[in-house]
């Protein structure tokens, strides 16, 4: 038994050694051999057929149904459960539908009834919203052959239960353990390569090696997650001050980082983060601050300006939402970064979930386990669009540009664009909110 | 995430559910994982903040008598998922052919307005919680004294057997010409 797994792993050994260094050298040189792309389409095929056949046993299933109740009609609502008349926002009341009795335009008086526009709107609120509904995974329209994602799904048929065993075994038994060495290889040269050039003065050379060194180390990292990114329009990519972009998880700096080189501005982190923030500056200065101090904004301001002023230090990136979003919307934006710089680079990052979630509910689980769902998925695709630079507009005050910025953002990732500020996803909401609707109705109701 | 811990509603407590309240078997379980989306501790039931930890609901004007509403339904601390599914069985569209569901008629739809107002059990609304209602939707922008004259107006147009009250039969009748089947019925889709 030890015999044959000694001849085993012998024999194994240098192939997979081979392929290893393959993969981690055409990383670093930034090649592909185009097999990443073959994968993602064979994979989308798999999918395909799934979704066929699962069809089919719904359609089996389902027996006529006598209710009247409105059929679902774009494919986008597939997963929604209603369909929204009314909400309440930021801005007071909204009306969604064009329906009669819903519509409030001339002052009348006070009725009785007028409770139940609020008693309606807080139910379809319990029933779906949007601030929570970005703050969980989205769902998936087909399955993908993830238990994950099976949303109750049982046994379907026995060639997709076939099929999801192989993928089970491919996932765990070759991509895990590969992707497990190249990301370490790539942490590994990260770690090692900044805390060499830390030692280096500080000049033109140390620059250019920073560089490469960050281009490849990135690499490296992406390609232990199988990450398939097309990059969109990079004549706008910048070459310095600040490049704003939507959040979905710490990932999106690898994914960033393989393409162009930048300094980070975030919270500092704790654990597996915190090596990884604490590598990288040893090599450049990012910049690192804890949330809760305040007296730390100010300093962290005046570091933003400083390093935007000087053309020869490497973009900032930012993401200005503060908080990881599942990819669907985009949430407000801070002011901060746009305070600070009259010019903004906008960058929109969009992954295909199909794949394998992207995004990071922090809420729910550490930095690691979201890896661990990383390494086990099928791959991270992913587009990024770099955006024309934006310049602010005279007597435009910060919260303007910064919406404006989010706006053309929303526009290029097909993103829902929200007003609501990322920070729900920990705190409540604030007193002052509250009275915005009461005003909104206030206005509606007639007094002598 | 929610979809891991899948559903654990039985087959047998779906076909109840449909029958109690007349959902689909696949809005139940949409509802299900979004009940179980909002229950944040993970043990089956919904406490007041998980209700308004929803922002939309936390700075609705009247987010704190919907939010009652669940827990009249169970009179406890905690609504677990039938409760929750049977007061959401309410904000169904009412259809004038099918009556055997009786979550979603105009009577229960009426009864849970009522109870937004009158929250004493004493089945009337008093010109005190009619006051405590307004206030809540209008906050600090109308007067004192202009909202008791509305309370005063809306109870006498209101009150018909004179005891300055409003009781469930004149609240209907007060609702007579209202559309109260779009008003408190949510789309739901299939």
């Amino acid at each position: 038994m030890e015999q044959l797994l000694i001849t085993t792993i012998t024999i194994l050994f240098f192939p997979v050694a081979c392929l290893l260094l393959l993969v981690v050298l055409l990383a670093s040189i930034g090649k592909s051999l185009g097999l990443r792309r073959q994968y993602v389409q064979f994979l989308l095929k798999v999918f395909e057929f799934g979704r066929h056949k699962i069809e089919k046993a719904q359609q089996k299933q389902e027996n006529p149904d006598d209710e009247t109740e409105e059929e679902v009609d774009s494919d986008d609502e597939g997963k929604r459960v209603i369909r929204r008349d009314i909400s309440v926002s930021l801005d007071g009341l909204k009306f969604h539908s064009a329906r009669q009795d819903l519509v409030l335009e001339d002052k009348k008086d006070f009725h009785i009834s007028d409770a139940m526009y609020f008693a309606k709107c807080g139910m379809e609120a319990v029933i779906e919203d949007d601030v929570t509904k970005c703050f969980t995974a989205e769902e998936l329209k087909s399955w993908n052959f993830l238990t994950r994602t099976t949303q109750g799904h049982q046994f379907i048929s026995v060639r997709l239960t076939i099929l999801w065993c192989l993928g089970f075994l491919f996932r765990y038994c070759f991509l895990v353990p590969m992707r497990v060495v190249v990301l370490s290889i790539g942490l590994l040269w990260l770690i090692v390569s900044t805390a060499f050039i830390g030692y280096l003065p500080r000049n033109k050379f140390k620059g250019r090696l920073n560089e490469y060194v960050s281009l490849m180390s990135h690499r490296i990292l992406a390609r232990g997650c199988s990450a398939y990114v097309v990059y969109h329009n990079k004549e706008n990519k910048a070459s310095s001050g600040i490049v704003v972009a939507n959040h979905t998880s710490p990932i999106d700096v690898i994914i960033m980082s393989c393409d162009n080189c930048y300094a980070m501005v975030g919270q500092a982190q704790g654990g597996f983060l915190g090596v990884i923030q604490r590598a990288l500056s040893r090599a450049t200065s990012h910049i690192w601050f804890e949330r809760s101090e305040v007296k730390d904004r100010h300093i962290v301001a005046k570091r933003l300006r400083d390093h935007v002023a000087d053309k020869s230090k490497l973009p900032i990136l930012i993401f200005p939402e503060g908080t990881c979003i599942n990819n669907t919307s985009v949430m407000m934006f801070k002011k901060g970064s746009f305070e600070n710089s009259d010019r903004i680079h906008p960058v929109a990052i969009k992954y295909d979930l199909r794949f394998g979630d992207a995004f990071w509910n922090s809420s729910k689980m550490g930095m690691l386990g979201h890896l661990w769902e990383l390494l086990t998925s099928w791959a991270l695709v992913a587009d990024v669009w770099y955006l024309p630079p934006m310049d602010k507009q005279e007597g435009e005050d910060a919260i303007g540009f910064a919406s404006r910025v989010k706006k053309e953002i929303v526009k290029q990732g097909g993103f829902a664009d929200l007003d609501w500020d990322g920070m729900l996803k920990r705190n409540k909401v604030k007193e002052e909110w509250i009275s915005k609707p009461q005003e909104e109705y206030s206005k509606l109701i007639k007094v002598e | 995430m929610g979809a891991r811990a899948s559903i654990q509603l039985q087959d047998v407590e779906i076909e109840e559910i449909q029958n109690e309240t007349g959902f689909s078997r696949n809005q139940i379980i949409r509802l299900y994982s979004r009940f179980e989306s909002l229950d944040k501790s993970g043990n089956g039931f919904l406490s007041r903040e998980d209700f308004l930890r929803i922002p939309e609901l936390a700075i609705n004007p009247l987010g704190d008598r919907i939010v009652h509403a669940f827990f009249q339904e169970s009179n406890d601390e905690t609504v677990n998922f039938r409760q929750f599914i049977n007061v959401l069985a309410r904000f169904r569209p009412t259809k004038v052919k099918i009556s055997k569901n009786k979550l979603n008629t105009r009577e229960e739809k009426l009864k849970f307005a009522f109870r937004m107002y009158a929250l004493d059990g004493d089945d009337k609304i008093s010109r005190d919680e009619l006051l405590a209602v307004l206030h809540m939707m209008v906050g600090a922008n109308i007067s004192e004294e202009q909202l008791g004259s509305i309370a005063d107006r809306t109870i006498h147009e209101a009150d018909t057997d004179g005891d300055k009250q409003i009781s469930f039969d004149e609240f209907k009748q007060a609702m007579e010409k209202v559309d109260v089947e779009q008003k408190m019925s949510i789309r739901f889709l299939n």
